[in-house]
């Protein structure tokens, strides 16, 4: 059964980080649980992400971390999206980083990061629950 | 901005070229709110103007690459854009994986350039339902030209040619020979052949091919004859592309052809032809499903169908008969 309204998920890497396997597998598994995922690729800049989230009036924005600069970009892409008024876009993060680097993460205003190992289920549970109406 | 924001307040902001309002109108109207029509109905006065170029093709030729170049070109012109992609809906889980705008990542960055990616949503033609609506709201914008890309199209996803003035096909060496050419569908509606990838061996006769089947067309005195132009769309050196100026010329032509010509009204003239006609099926479906819904009926004619007791067509007849022939609310 479709569900009426479709989530659109923007997913997406940011600076000097080459590795998107992940972010494509969870594009991927999204996309089988029935949402739109916009794929945006690599070596993407905040204004950039932000300005394609603004242009496809994504639900959930999506970024995938492995060059270990999630702490450098985490807050230039949260205060581009606070000053586009995008305060209603979920923002989620994935990939590989320390596990003390969460607490951090989600005060400079990531709603939700979840590690490499994390199951499917969880994050699409997380986005159907928390996604704007 | 709250999402619960007044479409007549995000009207007046997209007259004014906001594109976060366009946006939020475009989801407005793909997701056929209760207020798409009337959406629609304040901005149509606003549009129509715009200089609209299909691209359309197979999977993997190089529309999105393509569509890259043309919008670099046109905003040398000075021209602002819109581009609207389109990729195919799973049938299954109703998803979609939209990865044309990889491709055109240059332009992110570029305030004359709005771009929006579309599911086809079960659409069949090579769009989705709503890409006209789309379209328009982009014109309402101030866009002055709209580049529209068709999912990866085989024979007969044509759609565009009722939405765009100037439609290009793109293909690439070694898709078929002469008889794949001869077909009916796709390589009818080409104004512009590209052959794309045109450092490929069997460029030449790829391009004879073509040529050669134009030529036996049965065009008359003064009809545009489509243009073949082989272009280079991906290159490690940028002096390697090739062929993108000789194309944006072959649009140009194309353009000035239909508007020395009558054709321009004509081209008007389909697009709106075809959308009366999309809406019109759309509404008198919905009309008639809203009627069927909840009532469990429809499983039934299929059951009854499927146990040899009816056929489709009788069963259609029959809810034509009750529900539009005699203006019930019931079914």
């Amino acid at each position: 059964m479709v569900p009426p309204k479709k989530i659109k998920v923007l997913i997406t890497k940011v600076g000097l980080d080459g590795h998107d396997r992940g972010a494509k597998v969870v594009s991927s598994l999204l996309r089988e649980a029935g949402m739109e995922v916009i794929y945006l690729g690599m070596y993407q800049s905040p204004e950039g992400i932000v300005k394609a989230a603004i242009d496809e009036d994504v639900d959930v924005l999506g970024i995938s971390f492995l060059s270990g600069e999630h702490l450098v970009f985490t807050p230039k892409i949260v205060s581009e999206m606070q000053k586009n008024q995008l305060d209603d876009v979920l923002l989620i993060a994935g990939g590989t980083f320390p596990a003390e680097d969460i607490p951090t993460m989600e005060k400079m205003g990531i709603d939700k990061v979840f590690r490499a190992g994390t199951l499917t289920d969880t994050i699409i549970q997380f986005i159907q629950a928390n996604v704007r109406g | 901005m709250a999402r619960s924001k007044q479409s007549g307040e995000l009207i007046e902001r997209l007259f004014a070229g906001d594109r976060l309002a366009a946006a939020r109108l475009i989801t407005l109207v793909e997701n056929e709110t209760d207020k798409h029509h009337e959406i629609m109905r304040q901005i149509y006065p606003r549009t129509g103007q715009a200089l609209i170029v299909g691209i359309t093709g197979s999977g993997g030729v190089g529309k999105s690459s393509l569509t890259n170049h043309l919008i670099k070109k046109f905003r040398d012109q000075g021209k602002t854009v819109g581009v609207v992609v389109v990729d195919p809906s799973s049938p299954f889980s109703g998803g979609a994986f939209l990865g044309d705008r990889i491709r055109l990542q240059r332009h992110t960055q570029d305030d004359g350039v709005y771009i929006r990616s579309l599911a086809s949503r079960g659409y069949l033609g090579g769009l989705s339902r709503a890409t006209n609506d789309v379209i328009r709201i982009m014109e309402a914008m101030g866009r002055e030209v709209i580049i529209v890309e068709t999912l990866g199209a085989g024979q007969d996803e044509i759609d565009v040619i009722h939405i765009a003035q100037t439609c290009l096909l793109v293909m690439t060496p070694g898709m078929g020979d002469d008889i794949q050419a001869m077909k009916a569908g796709i390589m009818e509606i080409a104004d512009i052949i590209v052959i794309n990838k045109a450092d490929l061996d069997g460029t030449d006769i790829c391009i004879r091919h073509i040529e050669a089947i134009l030529s036996i067309g049965s065009f008359k005195e003064g009809d545009w004859v489509p243009k073949v132009i082989p272009t280079i769309s991906v290159a490690s050196k940028s002096e390697n592309l090739r062929g993108i100026d000789e194309l944006m010329d072959a649009i140009a032509e194309h353009q000035n052809y239909l508007r020395v010509t009558e054709a321009f009204e004509k081209v008007k003239f389909e697009r709106i032809e075809q959308e009366l006609g999309l809406i019109f099926k759309d509404e008198l479906q919905k009309l008639v499903f809203k009627g069927l819904k909840g009532t469990g009926k429809k499983k039934k004619y299929i059951e009854n169908i499927m146990s040899g007791n009816g056929d489709p067509y009788s069963v259609v007849d029959e809810i034509l008969r009750t529900y539009i022939l005699q203006g019930s609310d019931e079914i």
